[in-house]
């Protein structure tokens, strides 16, 4: 029941061959088993899922349902959920309980979807390993001595261990992409005003992008079609028309022209990685793709420009947490200056303090056109060279991640370390594309992930290529054994 | 170097709320006086998640400035934030426009002490929200945080330093005050704090061309303030400079009940505002069909509506200037004029002089006249034809003030009408002459220029015996040929 792609588990429910409240109880017993050993969830919320399951149920019988009504999900704790607690897994937002729904949350409520908890992530979604979290690393269920990823670390490894056949995640710089790569399932971000930002705690306005994370490009298409489209509440969500991502997820790949950026294949790139990363691209060349060797020039400039936009932005962001109105407060502030200092001091972790501070220091005075104002120029040439990319391809392939999943405490003393995990993922954030990570083979029994890089609202194009490689191929498929 | 010699440079930065029914970037009302944080929503707040989105009418408000001012509408203008922190600002920055603001250029004309006209030069003007009020005396060693105002929609209008003293900045506020009130984009309502300025004043040697040190006199909310901040902000620089003291570049407050002005923050300490672009927000773009919509929505502008006063209705340039001074007054005083048969200088006598008297004395404003432009000119009308004097027409518009009776009708039952039968005044003046022989000898005995004194007393006495009823004209007329036999 745990692998059952989520068309499967709908037709079950449809057919009424089983109930919500079963297949709730069935993930909610799973989570209850794991969860302890994975520390996948920030918070469980057995209950209400119990409850939005008999009203699921009720749909069902009364022909109300739509094609998720019924499945369990979970949410990263970076959505909003209204009356349920959102951390962001920050001290900082320990006590923090929304009174509004994300429109995400919303849409995938209206959809029927049960909502069985709250994934754990790194604190405000800044961090590639989910280590940055005030409660706790999460763990790969693939070797619980190592990371997920991250930042939606949480909802990947629930996801891998099959606590939930779906998640919600967020991606900044690759926080879907990164942990569904390193976790062996398959994650999505949507191009940038594709799913709406209203109720989804902000990190980098400009890159954050929230997208579905799931064991297959099919079950990802389901949850797009639920998440995506306009919303008036976010002036950057896109008026683009609505579409149904799965209809041509069976398309024919002949006449599909696969890009090779040089940058991501050269020496920079292991070996063993590249291999398997080769071996999957030549399986789409199979299935009738052309490849096609193509250069993205700036490619190497994506990293600093990426760190230097999402601090500034997230520098700005985070001020309004500043112990006045809403969550953590130091203990008996002296003065207004005190309140300030300790209640940010205190309540948030050293990397969103590093994060800030750079942010900060990139826009003051003196500094904003040497950092700030030059990343925006770089930023544009990033986007120009997918721009010019796309004329000659219709989707770029390459490696997720440039390894397999770290041990804990691996990096978190070297933090541009850490940020080079994000290597081949940040440029999509700048140029605003949508990308998507699928598993694509095992490097020491660790999984590895292809990612495909689609045109501005091309996930239709993105989400066929995927599922024809999953019809060729049975990565997806694999399970850890302690999970299976 | 004495006094005199130095030159006052002020430019004003005048925040003005714009009058729309929800926030600029949230749907929570504006209204005033609300209980503290009723209307602040989770966007208000800054609560975690939320994003704003741009009320529309509010940008509209700041086009309809612009093309009043004659100024640039920008096609394309982009939010910016401020970052600072501070307990009534939720989000720990403020939304505003910095490098592209919607309106750039323009300016107003204001009048002088000595009727000569000026311009004053508009740098821009753009869009922010407000922040919320902190108030500091209501708890005990405590402060609460009420954010009702966060969120509202102001513009600022930033002026060139093309001011030269107190008076000329109030002046320009005053204008830009009627400006704003025309266009209906503002209530003006300076108590509430919808209309306030920031002044910067600098002296600079008579001659020079270069800017002395400025001082930043913040939020002075009435024009009276306005006006003694600033000479007492010049009178303070002029008194350091004179002893050969440095201008220290800094931001204060005036104190109304000492009238003074003092620091508040100096450059050293002032906020590194980190401005940049808000990514939360795209560009706001304008087309020039939109542009040119409001343009033609545009009502009459003052100026041009005092110029169409003075030549159409042959109104003096002061009253001309006073009655199209507000929007809802020179409204009034057209509709009075077109119900009262064009007669121009009656109406405006009567609407500068008695309606707005007895508006002060109620404390309401022209638009919770009880009477309506059409009643009183009704009664202008009869002043017109004679039915009755302007004495009687007094008792008749207080009647009308009480009830809500025509003007014609007060006249018939209270037997106002002007008495026109000569015979009958003739008598009533030859029985007062005889009642007071003295100043009739008096009278006779005086130089002429005397007399014009002396006559107002009979003239009094016989309109007292008529109730008021009598012509002046005419009692005057037969009392000087009386006396004077």
């Amino acid at each position: 029941m745990h692998r059952t792609s989520l068309k499967s588990l709908s037709d079950l429910l449809q057919r009424r061959e089983i109930s919500s409240q079963e297949l709730t109880r069935f993930f909610l017993e799973r989570t209850e088993r794991f969860n302890p050993g994975i520390n996948a969830f920030i918070t469980l919320t057995g209950e209400h899922a119990l409850k939005e399951a008999r009203a699921a149920d009720h749909r069902l019988q009364h022909g109300e349902a739509g094609p998720l009504t019924g499945i369990p999900i979970a949410h990263k704790d970076i959505f909003c959920t209204e009356g349920i607690r959102t951390t962001c897994a920050s001290r900082m937002l320990d006590n923090f309980t929304a009174p509004y729904d994300a429109t995400v949350v919303a849409r995938l409520k209206d959809a029927g979807m049960v909502m069985i908890g709250k994934t754990n992530m790194d604190e405000f979604a800044m961090g590639s390993s989910t280590e940055n979290s005030f409660y706790g690393p999460a763990r790969n269920p693939w070797d619980e001595s190592r990371v997920p990823g991250g930042s939606s670390g949480g909802s990947a490894a629930a996801i891998a261990a099959g606590m939930v056949p779906a998640a919600t995640g967020t991606d900044t710089g690759g926080s879907i992409r990164q942990p569904a790569a390193l976790c062996g399932i398959t994650g999505l971000k949507p191009s940038y005003g594709r799913v709406s930002r209203y109720g989804m705690i902000a990190f980098a306005s400009s890159l954050d992008q929230g997208g579905p994370m799931t064991r297959s490009a099919e079950d990802a298409a389901m949850i797009l079609n639920a998440i995506c489209g306009l919303d008036a509440r976010d002036s950057t969500s896109a008026p683009q028309p609505g579409e149904d991502f799965t209809r041509d997820l069976d398309r024919d790949l002949s006449g599909i022209r696969i890009g090779l950026p040089r940058e991501f294949f050269d020496a920079r790139l292991d070996p063993a990685i590249g291999g398997l990363i080769m071996d999957a691209v030549r399986e789409l060349e199979r299935s009738g793709a052309t490849l096609v060797d193509i250069d993205l020039p700036n490619t190497a400039l994506a990293i600093p420009v990426y760190y230097v936009v999402a601090m500034a932005e997230c520098s700005s962001n985070l001020s309004r947490y500043d112990g006045v109105r809403f969550g953590y407060r130091c203990e008996n502030p002296a003065d207004l200056m005190d309140l300030y200092c300790r209640s940010r001091g205190e309540g948030f972790g050293d990397e969103v303090k590093r994060r800030i501070m750079v942010g900060a220091y990139v826009l003051s005075a003196g500094y904003y056109d040497a950092y700030y104002l030059q990343a925006q120029k770089v930023r544009r040439l990033i986007r120009d060279d997918y721009r010019q990319a796309f004329a000659k391809v219709d989707v770029i392939a390459g490696p997720t991640t440039p390894s397999t999943a770290f041990r804990l405490h691996e990096k978190t003393d070297n933090p541009i370390s850490m940020y080079l995990s994000d290597i081949y993922t940040v440029a999509v954030n700048l140029a605003g594309l949508p990308a998507i990570s699928i598993p694509a083979g095992f490097l020491n029994r660790l999984p590895i992930g292809l990612q495909l890089i689609g045109d501005y609202f091309a996930e239709s194009r993105l989400l066929n290529v995927a599922h024809r490689y999953q019809l060729a191929t049975d990565w997806h498929r694999a399970a850890p054994e302690t999970y299976a | 170097m004495r006094q005199g010699q130095w030159e006052t440079v002020i430019g004003l930065e005048i925040h003005v709320q714009l009058a729309t029914r929800s926030k600029l970037f949230s749907g929570a009302p504006t209204a005033f006086g609300a209980e503290p944080n009723v209307q602040a929503c989770a966007i208000d707040l800054g609560l975690p998640g939320v994003l704003p989105t741009i009320n529309g009418e509010a940008v509209k408000m700041a086009v309809k400035f612009g093309l009043a001012a004659g100024a640039t509408i920008a096609r394309h203008s982009v939010f910016a934030r401020k970052n600072y922190f501070y307990p009534d600002l939720p989000k720990g920055y403020q939304i505003s426009q910095y490098e592209l603001p919607i309106v750039s250029g323009g300016g107003i004309e204001i009048e002088l002490d000595d009727g000569a006209r000026k311009r004053i030069n508009l740098i821009r003007a753009h869009l922010e929200e407000d922040a919320g009020k902190s108030v500091h005396d209501a708890f005990q060693a405590m402060s609460g945080i009420d954010l009702n105002r966060a969120g509202t929609p102001l513009i600022e209008i930033v002026t060139a330093p093309d001011l030269r003293s107190a008076r000329e900045a109030v002046a320009c506020m005053r204008k830009v005050h009627t400006l704003i009130r025309y266009l209906g984009i503002s209530d003006g309502n300076m108590q509430e704090g919808s209309f306030r300025c920031d002044a910067n004043v600098s002296l600079r040697p008579a001659g020079s061309t270069t800017l002395g040190t400025r001082t930043e006199t913040k939020n002075l909310n009435s024009f009276r303030f306005t006006e003694l901040a600033i000479e007492h902000e010049i009178e303070r620089q002029r008194e350091l400079l004179e002893v050969g003291q440095a201008i220290t570049q800094e931001t204060r407050l005036y104190d109304p009940e000492r009238n003074e002005t003092r620091p508040m923050r100096s450059k050293e300490e002032a906020n590194d505002y980190r401005y940049f672009p808000d990514p939360d927000l795209l560009p706001l773009e304008l087309d020039p069909e939109t542009i040119e919509t409001i343009r033609r929505d545009l009502p009459e502008l003052p100026d041009a509506r005092c110029g169409r006063f003075l030549r159409d209705y042959g109104l003096s340039p002061a009253d001309s200037q006073q009655l199209a001074g507000a929007r809802e007054l020179a409204d009034y005083f057209e509709a009075a004029v077109a119900a009262a048969s064009g007669e121009a200088k009656l109406a405006a006598n009567w609407i500068m002089g008695e309606l707005t008297a007895a508006l002060n004395r109620n404390n309401l404003g022209i638009g919770q006249c009880p009477i309506d432009a059409a009643r009183l000119a009704g009664l202008i009308l009869r002043i017109r034809d004679r039915t009755i004097t302007g004495k009687a027409g007094k008792e008749v518009f207080d009647a009308m003030w009480e009830s809500d009776l025509e003007a014609d009708a007060i006249i018939e039952s209270r037997g106002l009408r002007q008495v026109t039968d000569t015979g009958e005044i003739a008598a009533m003046v030859a029985e007062t002459v005889a009642a007071n022989p003295a100043q009739a000898e008096q009278y006779r005995n005086s130089p002429a220029e005397k007399r014009v004194k002396l006559i107002g007393y009979f003239v009094g006495q016989v309109m007292k015996k008529s109730r008021g009823k009598a012509d002046p004209q005419q009692v005057n007329d037969l009392l000087r040929s009386l006396l004077e036999k």
